[in-house]
């Protein structure tokens, strides 16, 4: 093994973000590790989807959302970098699905390279899409319509699309904000199957609110209670020995 | 309980009637426009559109330069003002959403829509006139001054508020959640608003440039003022002409014999029909370009 890979691949420091004078979430500290997936847990409106928009700056771009503190991504600050550099090497999927609604199912997935102007061949781009939409467990029902708009799709179709968007730009990180929450059994499976299939590739945040999805698919949790990191560290020690009392009640369900 | 019951079917009985009165309104005008000018729709018959000639003195009538008029007036308006309604519509809603100048900008356009044509006109005649005349002299063309392009320029300028304040509705009506995702793909503040921003919009601007049209294709008073008045059909935009709209207000009360008013009448009825298909086609393609959860 190489050092480097040895290495967090990303590291939060003293991350705080406030939307105007508001502290969202305050002094966070962790690093994730090359190729590991953790899950972001919490009771809702504790912060966290505030946090995994901070990793890629799509929370400076919200009115009033400023945060303070260092993000690093292989050794390099990402608050000096470009955020459209940040952003083409960090994917995101949203909390609430949302395909384009002017572009079809096949416009959809490689729509990052479509905003970016990047020209590439037809041969390239039907081979993104298949396995992108593949990965992501859409393609067996899509494949035949692959020219209707994708807001035609049902909501957790619409969610595996977007899912299929982000994945297409082959990010070094995947933050993903519920992303089962609107599929059924099946799906979320197929998504859960995804995620751990990904990890070879790529390292993954997220967020969700389903205990037994983080124990199945994640290496690390973090824990956040009002904004703030409460613990962090191996899911499964976390889940069987809970150092924080707060943890340990949102665990067993006693708040959240 | 009785009581509820019957609340509830009178009001949509009231409702229902102010639905069908408002049906009648058209309906009757255009039943009235039909009657008035059937006299010159005998005369003339299909003739009435294509000829050139307007001549009351002979009692030959022919709408061609009026209909030319009104057409190249109002698309050329249209020409001119679209630019401008759409940068003042990207910049209120994209750039400067808030702020001073973004307020004063916003009301600048709204006194443009509430500026009475009259006062368009005036102004025209007193500034924009002048203004063109010495530019024909300057290019050694024939110094007319009034002109379809005149009209075409103080129609631009009445009609930016309708097309801008549309497409700037629409735009920033657009979902956040669409444009985060734009974002967070990589994509810069230009290529979003080119990708996904105006294309989400296209039926809203579309729908104001229709709007926009609408407006121009039935001004009066401002065009009356500088366009010339001619019956003769123009060859190139720095001629003097007349349009529909105009013609019928310089010259009803002058119409003394039936055929005369009657082919007035028949003018009306023309941009009536012209303004009605233009707004069906423009229906039919603000169809085409509606979008499925493009909004908020
Ligand atoms: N645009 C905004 N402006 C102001 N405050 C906001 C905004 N978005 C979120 N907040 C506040 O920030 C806090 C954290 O919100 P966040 O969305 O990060 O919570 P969350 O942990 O993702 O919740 P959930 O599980 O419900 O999705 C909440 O208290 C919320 O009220
Ligand atoms: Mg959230």
């Amino acid at each position: 093994m190489s050092r480097k890979s040895e290495e967090p691949l990303l590291q939060l420091e003293n991350l705080s973000a406030y939307f105007h004078d508001k502290r969202i979430i305050k002094d966070i500290n962790f690093s994730v590790g090359r190729n590991k997936v953790v899950s972001i847990m919490g009771p809702s409106g504790c912060g966290k989807t505030t946090l995994i928009r901070c990793v890629n700056r799509m929370h400076e771009m919200s009115p009033g959302g400023t945060a303070t503190g260092k993000i690093i991504m292989d050794g390099e600050d990402l608050n000096k970098i470009n955020t459209i550099k940040v952003r083409r090497k960090i994917g995101m999927v949203f909390q609430r699905p949302n395909p384009f609604p002017t572009m079809t199912i096949y416009e959809n997935v490689i729509a990052g390279y479509l905003l970016n102007g990047i020209k590439i061949p037809k041969k390239i781009s039907h081979e993104i899409v298949e396995d992108s939409l593949s990965k992501a467990a859409l393609w067996d029902e899509v494949k035949d319509g692959l020219n209707k708009k994708g807001t035609y799709l049902s909501g957790g179709q619409q969610q595996r699309l977007c899912i299929a968007r982000a994945l297409a730009m082959n990010p070094e990180i995947l933050l993903l904000d519920e992303p089962t929450s609107a599929l059924d059994p099946k799906a979320t499976s197929r998504i859960e199957e995804l995620v751990v299939q990904l990890k070879e590739n790529v390292t993954i945040l997220m967020v969700t609110h389903n205990i037994a999805q983080a124990a199945r698919v994640s290496d690390d949790t973090a824990f956040m209670y009002l904004g703030e990191l409460v613990e962090y560290g191996s899911t499964k020690e976390m889940f069987t020995v809970p150092k924080d009392k707060r943890t340990e009640e949102y665990l067993t369900g006693k708040f959240g | 309980m009785n009581k509820d019951i019957f609340m509830e079917k009178g009001f949509k009985v009231i409702l229902k009637s102010a639905g069908i009165v408002i049906l009648m309104i058209p309906a009757l005008l255009l039943v009235t426009l039909v009657v008035q000018s059937a006299p010159a729709v005998k005369a003339y018959g299909a003739g009435f559109i294509f000829r050139q000639t307007w001549d009351p003195v002979r009692e030959i009538y022919g709408a061609l330069p009026f209909l030319a008029g009104t057409l190249v007036t109002s698309f050329l308006a249209l020409l001119i003002a679209f630019p401008f309604s759409f940068a003042v519509a990207l910049i209120l809603s994209e750039y400067m959403k808030e702020g001073v100048i973004a307020t004063i900008l916003k009301s600048a356009v709204e006194l443009l829509a509430g500026i009475p044509s009259v006062i368009y006109g005036f102004w025209g005649l007193l500034v924009l006139v002048p203004l063109i005349r010495k530019l024909e002299l300057a290019a050694g063309i024939p110094p007319y001054g009034v002109s379809i392009l005149s009209a075409s320029l103080i129609l631009a300028i009445m009609i930016i508020p309708y097309a801008s304040t549309m497409a700037r509705e629409v735009m920033s009506m657009i979902s956040g959640d669409i444009k985060e995702a734009a974002y967070s793909l990589g994509g810069t503040h230009w290529e979003v608003l080119r990708k996904v921003v105006i294309p989400t919009s296209y039926s809203g601007i579309f729908a104001g440039v229709l709007l926009a049209l609408g407006r121009a294709l039935g001004e009066t008073m401002a065009v009356t003022m500088v366009i010339g008045n001619t019956n003769k059909l123009f060859t190139n935009i720095f001629e003097p002409g007349n349009t529909m709209a105009s013609v019928i207000a310089n010259e009803f009360t002058e119409a003394v014999s039936d055929l005369y008013l009657s082919s007035l009448i028949e003018l009306g009825l023309l941009l009536f029909i012209v303004t009605a298909i233009i707004n069906f086609i423009g229906r039919l393609i603000i169809k085409r370009f509606e979008i499925k959860g493009a909004g908020k």
